[in-house]
């Protein structure tokens, strides 16, 4: 399980919605990727330093491909973006924890997807031994990936500009659709997150949350990448955990957002 | 062929170490490099008690290079003693501790607490830009650096090593003023301030509004600093400052350097530092080098 950088190839690339891109890598990264994992992508171009950080959407194992699938958001992912399949990119992985499936198990779930937050879902769900209640939130445009979690468990979208399923966010979702859970899982803007916290606890269930902040390292060496924490982080020893190594994914009541 | 160098009476097996903030107190890159093949380990800066740190976002990328602006969070030198530094006695490299303080106080504290420690040096961090108080305050003229040093000088049971900002309008002159306080060597250079706007939602890319450049792109200045440093004093000189390759160390050790610090450069490639040490070696046979001291300052 120990992290490494290496040179994977590209198997294949496409936009899925307007800047949007569905990147899938060879490595065997692959092998050992957890669901709420992430990888550092780094850009060929010299005058970027610094690693994108990057969630992993799918892993498959026999094939031994990274299905990553990001917003460009930069000139780093708008670089990523134009990779043909077979060319080279360096990758750091695997990073961070992944979401506790122990938590899942044999509950009843909500997957809450926000933006480019819902790619993490799809392992997630493949992985999570759970009723899966899967809720994405888009702001419009093309429902990607949702064709993918329908696979996985009942799906219920909002968009912002009801174009789709619900009009508004995620939570306005759950209420239209009158849905309950025990345990929540959630990756999106922080907004949201801060909405799903709020949520959780007024319904007394645990939340996941997965967050990103930016990173020099991605390996806990920088301390660039910290969230408040409620406690003494144990690392730390003051209340900043690091979300490139203590997390990305943590128990809302844990951290102050 | 001969790689070791020595600074202050300690031996380093090669003149390649780590930059103080980037490389924590070595377990997280120890998963990628042999911390036993280092010249030394120097950790992030260490205070008194614990420090917080800054609000994010504390990093963010320019061009060629970063931004810093963690605002030396440390846990503090009571977990550092228990922790990190029988971490580090695993492993053959030597140990420099970067302390930090906001008064002359604190400083002494830290240095006081490491007197007994299992160190070999201590890095004197007086030239961090992203705290208020401290750090830069000492470092930025030559009386209080001169008065810092001698003060730290009474107390240290490690050779010393003062690392100073190229935020300053004579680097020579402060280098100067280090060794007449008694400072066994300098380290240079810490980061430039910098600061970087996002123009899309009209904020400042940190928190903190101005942060600390590393990364290639200081390169050049921070060879001329170094070059003008080791010009100026007779004690070592630890270069630092954009170095990511082992021709960039190179330059440095050419430049008059008797050591180097590779910091930035692990955040692109966590391998770096070993690469760097296998690239200078290789330099040494192309060029039929015996001894890696004949290189430092051969370039007058």
């Amino acid at each position: 399980m120990g992290k490494k950088k290496i040179n994977a190839r590209v198997y294949s690339q496409k936009e899925i919605a307007a800047g949007i891109f569905d990147m899938r890598i060879e490595t065997d990264l692959a092998e050992t990727a957890a669901p709420g994992q992430f990888v550092c992508l780094y850009p060929k171009d010299k005058s970027a330093l610094l690693p994108r950080p990057i969630s992993i959407c799918e892993a498959d194992r026999e094939k031994g491909l990274l299905r990553l699938v990001y917003r460009v958001a930069g000139q780093g992912t708008a670089e990523f973006s134009g990779y043909p399949a077979g060319e080279e990119i360096a990758v750091l992985g695997n990073l961070g924890n992944g979401f506790p499936l122990e938590a899942a198990k044999g509950k009843k779930a909500f997957l809450m997807g926000g933006g480019i937050g819902i790619p993490p879902m799809l392992e997630l769900a493949k992985r999570a031994d759970a009723e899966k209640q899967i809720i994405l939130g888009y702001r419009g445009g093309a429902a990607f990936l949702k064709e993918d979690l329908e696979r996985y468990g009942k799906v219920y979208a909002a968009a912002e500009d009801g174009s789709m399923g619900t009009k508004g966010n995620v939570l306005d979702a759950v209420r239209e659709n009158g849905l309950w859970a025990d345990v929540i899982f959630a990756c999106g803007p922080m907004p949201m997150l801060r909405a799903v916290k709020r949520y959780a606890k007024e319904q007394g269930i645990p939340a996941y949350i997965s967050l990103e902040e930016h990173m020099a390292c991605g390996v806990g060496a920088c301390l660039g990448c910290v969230v408040r924490t409620r406690e003494t982080d144990a690392h730390s020893h003051v209340n900043n955990a690091r979300i490139c190594t203590d997390g990305p994914v943590f128990e809302a009541g844990e951290v102050e957002i | 062929m001969n790689t070791q160098v020595t600074i202050a009476g300690v031996t380093l097996r090669n003149p390649v170490m780590t930059a103080s903030g980037t490389f924590g107190s070595g377990m997280e890159y120890g998963e990628f490099v042999d911390l036993n093949k280092l010249g030394a380990v120097v950790t992030k800066g260490v205070a008194s008690v614990p420090w917080p740190g800054n609000p994010t976002p504390r990093v963010a990328e320019v061009y060629g290079g970063m931004l810093n602006a963690i605002g030396l969070q440390n846990p503090g030198i009571d977990v550092f003693l228990e922790r990190d530094i029988p971490f580090l006695k695993q492993y053959h490299t030597r140990i420099i501790v970067n302390v930090c303080g906001k008064t002359v106080e604190d400083y002494v504290e830290v240095v006081e607490r490491l007197k007994d420690a299992p160190v070999d040096m201590l890095e004197i961090n007086v030239s961090c830009p992203n705290v208020k108080e401290g750090a830069i305050a000492f470092g930025q003229k030559a009386d209080a650096l001169f008065g810092i040093t001698s003060e730290i000088k009474k107390h240290a049971g490690q050779p010393v090593i003062m690392k100073l900002s190229p935020n300053v309008t004579d680097i020579a002159e402060m280098a100067r003023a280090a060794e007449a306080a008694g400072a066994d060597a300098v380290s240079l250079i810490n980061t430039i301030t910098g600061m970087k706007i996002d123009i899309h939602r009209r904020t400042f890319a940190l928190a903190n509004k101005t942060g600390g450049m590393s990364g290639p792109a200081i390169k050049p200045v921070a060879l001329r600093m170094v070059y003008q440093a080791a010009n100026a004093v007779k004690i070592p000189v630890i270069g630092m400052g954009g170095i990511s390759t082992a021709e960039d160390a190179i330059e440095f050790l050419l430049a008059g350097a008797s050591a180097v610090s590779v910091g930035a450069a692990n955040f692109h490639n966590p391998y770096v530092t070993e690469e760097i040490i296998k690239g200078i070696e290789d330099y040494m046979k192309t060029y039929g080098i015996e001894d890696i001291r004949e290189m430092i300052g051969a370039v007058k």
